[in-house]
């Protein structure tokens, strides 16, 4: 027998999500008082997260038929539509969980007198969690977009909660100008799909029988418009600059949810309401996907700021995601629906992952941030001995985005790289050349990311204080630990048992693709592919690795010395160390920085030899700024400033305007 | 050729009469001579709707005429007449384009004014149909004249003229709006014109003057 929310899962949902804007409204009773805003209203936030993914993992059962709903809310002649399908409850699935790790860590961070009341930034925080939900429930283009658009407003203001900071307005400013750009570029997407008949429903969508021009033209927007809001290259631009810019939460939020709802969209147009397309569509996606990975991680590599170089990681994850995507369509198009199944299973899976460790590390780095008041790589480290909470808890989510067994990360890439190793089989030697290309490529972002997240973990945790002030950093509160615990447990267990996660994409990609990875081998291996190719039990690897660390602990203990000894560490040589002689994140990244120098606009400052103060200072921009933005900013400038001709400032003008306009509007009468 | 009944020539009269109203408002240059004129324009409009009443048996014509009796014959001339005396401006105002030209303008106006409303005229059934030409003339002087002058007041004397004509105009095609649109349009001018006064009190602290010119400062560069 199913319990009443499990019956009814849409309406339990509906409810839930009026719920969270309840909660929202609720706050700006006492928008001052941190007490009731923070300790009561997000704790319970969370818990209202976690019924949505209790009720969104009932559709992804085996045999679950999706759920419609009509509500005659919105327009007249215009109602919402909502539906509930395994896509859908994936996503959902996602977003309760990571939500309600991020909301528990969010009810011990928020604190007063940083910009925006605790009230009114509870209520942005809400109505951004209902309008994600409301994305991926939505069944009629009239709602998605308006979802969509609550979406992008409610995190511009959460980013631009220090509004009164110019660098942080700007900011703002970007990632609202990108959000409509790539929100235009969707609405012209379903403009084109409804294919003549004029009906904003998916239902109709589905039905719609498009030219392929038509189709092309819609895919393209797609493709533009979702990448916009997930970062792909080249409309990354605004992730590096939101991210920092917002209270930590938030940018966990950011990329750890709302760039899965830019994945959710292009998956839902292109594999649902989209029938099969070209091969190119494929090819196109996974090749954008590679080069945003690689594009991202090599930034990442050269960052010196925290938040920075996890936006950028950022850009590189939803790379991976994107490629695996392309290479699902690319699979779909010739047909190899099981193949198709895999890749898409990996990106799925690698979507959640990246919500949990993604949202884990910015959560870490809000707890730094407030302990030291410090974002900046080369001004923190040593951590560890006075954060040893957030310091343990960010280790799970550094190994695990380094795609370490027995974590979650390795799960996902090493599912990806299966995919992209699988596909000699497609009848199309072009392409058949390619693709093993992109697992190469898979395999170097991975290895980057490994360096990218030794450099956070090490200059951040590890080795000596840079500043003397950080001495006096604390550890986080309760609530924040149990909001970081929260998700490094989600990235344990799925790396322990990816069964589960396989089972819960299974549902996806039988819907989608009509085929779904079988587990293989016994119940506690999986083997997507075949047995005899490859096959990785988490279970059996961490029982190896607890076995290997024990012995080796008793063998020391018993049988060595078994004593400990503290000593300072080597010198070198020197008489004395200083925290100022540690490696730093310019010098970590400095290789990098030289082996993919084509990739970076410098400016560098050296000092003169003989200069008694030397000063030593480089600056890494984004070639895409000049090479692609400027142009454009330039462009629309000078059109403005042809239409600025009109603005005289005299009344009389104006007047005149509309009255010229009002006689040759009379004369076509005539 | 049939002649046409007393009451229709009377009308022409009338119609005629708006006209000359319109085009002494737009060589005025005295604010005072303006309100009056805007008066006269009024009490014209207010004995043709009463004519047209009597001749089309529209009762509902007698409340607009009474209407249009009481609000733009005496109560807004009377509002703008103390606005005036408490901005004191009740000199000279000087027009951006000079007089003659502004004259030879609004004769071009009401010449594309009758050339249009020809068509129009020869569908509608009403008695005033020839009139119709006119208010629409009416209606194109008024707006010149708010786009020729400098001072914030004659621009609403232009509007509530420009009023004038619309009134005209309907009751010239149709015998009038529903009874509803014109209480409505009434209530609305009578606000407007409190609004406008609000806004000139506000413009004058601002600049020291009503004169429109600098409003160019407020130009973004």
């Amino acid at each position: 027998m199913t319990y009443l929310p499990f019956a009814y899962p849409l309406p339990a949902l509906i409810t839930l999500i009026a719920a969270w804007l309840v909660l929202g409204m609720l706050g700006l009773l006492q928008p001052q008082r941190v007490g009731w805003v923070a300790r009561m209203l997000f704790p319970l936030g969370a818990l209202v997260a976690l019924g949505v993914a209790a009720v969104a993992v009932s559709a992804l059962r085996a045999g679950f038929t999706p759920q419609v709903l009509v509500l005659p809310l919105g327009l007249p002649d215009l109602p919402f539509h909502l539906r509930l399908d395994a896509l859908s409850g994936f996503f959902l699935m996602l977003l309760g969980i990571a939500g309600a790790g991020i909301s528990i860590f969010a009810a011990g961070y928020f604190r007063r007198g940083e910009g925006t009341s605790p009230g009114l930034l509870g209520l942005q925080y809400h109505v951004f969690l209902a309008s994600m939900a409301l994305v991926v429930l939505a069944d009629d283009a009239y709602l998605f977009m308006l979802a969509w658009e609550t979406m992008a407003l409610s995190s511009y203001f959460l980013v631009t909660s220090q509004h009164r900071i110019a660098e942080i307005r700007r900011a703002g400013f970007i990632y609202l100008l990108m959000a409509h750009i790539g929100a235009l570029s969707i609405l012209l997407c379903f403009g084109a799909l409804h294919g003549g008949n004029w009906t904003m429903t998916f239902d109709a969508m589905r039905g719609a029988s498009l030219s392929p021009a038509w189709a092309d033209v819609a895919f393209c927007l797609a493709l533009f418009g979702f990448g916009a809001k997930a970062g792909l290259f080249p409309v990354h631009i605004w992730l590096p600059e939101a991210h920092p810019a917002a209270p930590s939460p938030v940018s966990a939020m950011m990329s750890g949810l709302m760039l899965k709802t830019a994945i959710y969209g292009l998956l839902r147009v292109s594999m649902d309401l989209m029938h099969t397309g070209p091969w190119w569509w494929g090819l196109v996606t996974m090749l954008i996907g590679l080069f945003t990975a690689l594009f991202g991680v090599v930034f990442a590599a050269v960052q010196t700021d925290m938040k920075r170089l996890l936006a950028y990681s950022s850009i590189e994850n939803i790379g991976l995601i994107i490629a695996a995507v392309g290479l699902a369509l690319l699979a779909r198009s010739f047909d190899m629906n099981l193949l198709a199944a895999l890749a898409l299973a990996a990106a799925l899976i690698h979507a959640f992952n990246h919500a949990l460790f993604k949202s884990l590390l910015f959560l870490a780095t809000g707890s730094v941030l407030h302990a030291t008041g410090e974002r900046n790589l080369g001004k923190l480290g040593g951590l560890i001995r006075y954060m040893p909470w957030v310091a343990m808890l960010a280790l799970v989510g550094t190994l695990a985005i380094a795609g370490l067994p027995p974590l979650n990360g390795f799960v996902s890439e090493w599912l990806l790289l299966q995919a992209f190793l699988s596909t000699p089989a497609i009848p199309h030697s072009f392409i058949n050349m390619i693709v093993p290309l992109g697992a190469a490529a898979v395999a170097l972002t991975a290895a980057l990311a490994g360096y990218v997240m030794v450099k956070f973990y090490g200059v951040i945790f590890l080795g000596q204080p840079r500043e003397a002030q950080l001495e006096r950093a604390h550890d986080a509160g309760v609530l924040e630990r149990i909001g970081l615990a929260w998700l490094a447990l989600g990235c344990i267990l799925i790396g322990v048992f990816p069964q589960v996660a396989l089972d819960a994409a299974a549902s996806v990609t039988r819907a989608l693709t009509g085929a779904a990875v079988q587990r293989g081998g016994t119940i506690w291996w999986i083997a997507p592919v075949s047995p005899a190719q490859a096959s990785y039990s988490g279970l059996w690897l961490l029982a190896g690795l607890l076995g290997v660390v024990a012995v080796v602990f008793v063998i020391v203990r018993l049988f060595y010395h078994g004593r400990v000894r503290r000593v300072p560490p080597w010198d070198c040589g020197y008489r004395w160390l200083t925290p100022r002689m540690q490696d730093t994140a310019e010098g970590f990244g400095q290789p990098i920085r030289r082996i993919f120098g084509p990739f970076f606009r410098i400016e560098r400052e050296v000092p003169a030899p003989d200069d008694a103060q030397p000063h030593y200072a480089i600056r890494i921009e984004d070639r895409t700024w000049r090479a692609i933005y400027a142009p454009i900013t330039a462009t629309v400038r000078r059109l403005a400033d042809a239409v600025a001709v009109l603005q005289r400032g005299r009344l009389a003008v104006y007047l005149l305007y509309s009255f010229l306009t009002l006689i040759v509007l009379l004369m076509f009468v005539i | 050729m049939h002649m046409p009944s007393l009451a229709t020539q009377f009308l022409h009269v009338l119609a005629a009469g708006l006209l000359m109203i319109s085009f002494a408002m737009l060589a005025q240059r005295r604010i005072r001579r303006l309100i009056v004129l805007l008066a006269w324009q009024g009490a014209m409009l207010s004995a043709s709707t009463l004519l047209v009443a009597i001749t089309a048996h529209q009762s509902h014509l007698y409340y607009s005429a009474a209407l249009t009796l009481a609000l733009k014959v005496i109560v807004l001339p009377w509002i703008l007449m103390r606005l005036m005396k408490r901005l004191g401006i009740a000199g000279d105002i000087e027009p951006l384009v000079n007089i003659s030209t502004l004259l030879l303008v609004g004769l071009a106006l009401v010449i594309f004014a009758f050339g249009l409303a020809q068509p129009i005229s020869a569908l509608a059934t009403t008695v005033t149909r020839q009139a119709l030409g006119i208010a629409l003339a009416v209606i194109l002087l008024a707006f010149l004249m708010i786009i020729a002058r400098r001072k914030a007041v004659t621009q609403v004397i232009g509007i509530l003229a420009l009023e004038n004509g619309l009134f005209f105009a309907a009751t010239s095609a149709t015998y009038g709006m529903p009874m509803v649109v014109e209480l409505g349009i009434a209530l609305d001018l009578l606000v407007g014109v409190f609004v406008f006064g609000i806004f000139f009190f506000h413009i004058r602290e601002q600049f020291d003057s009503l004169d429109l010119h600098h409003f160019e400062a407020l130009k973004e560069d």
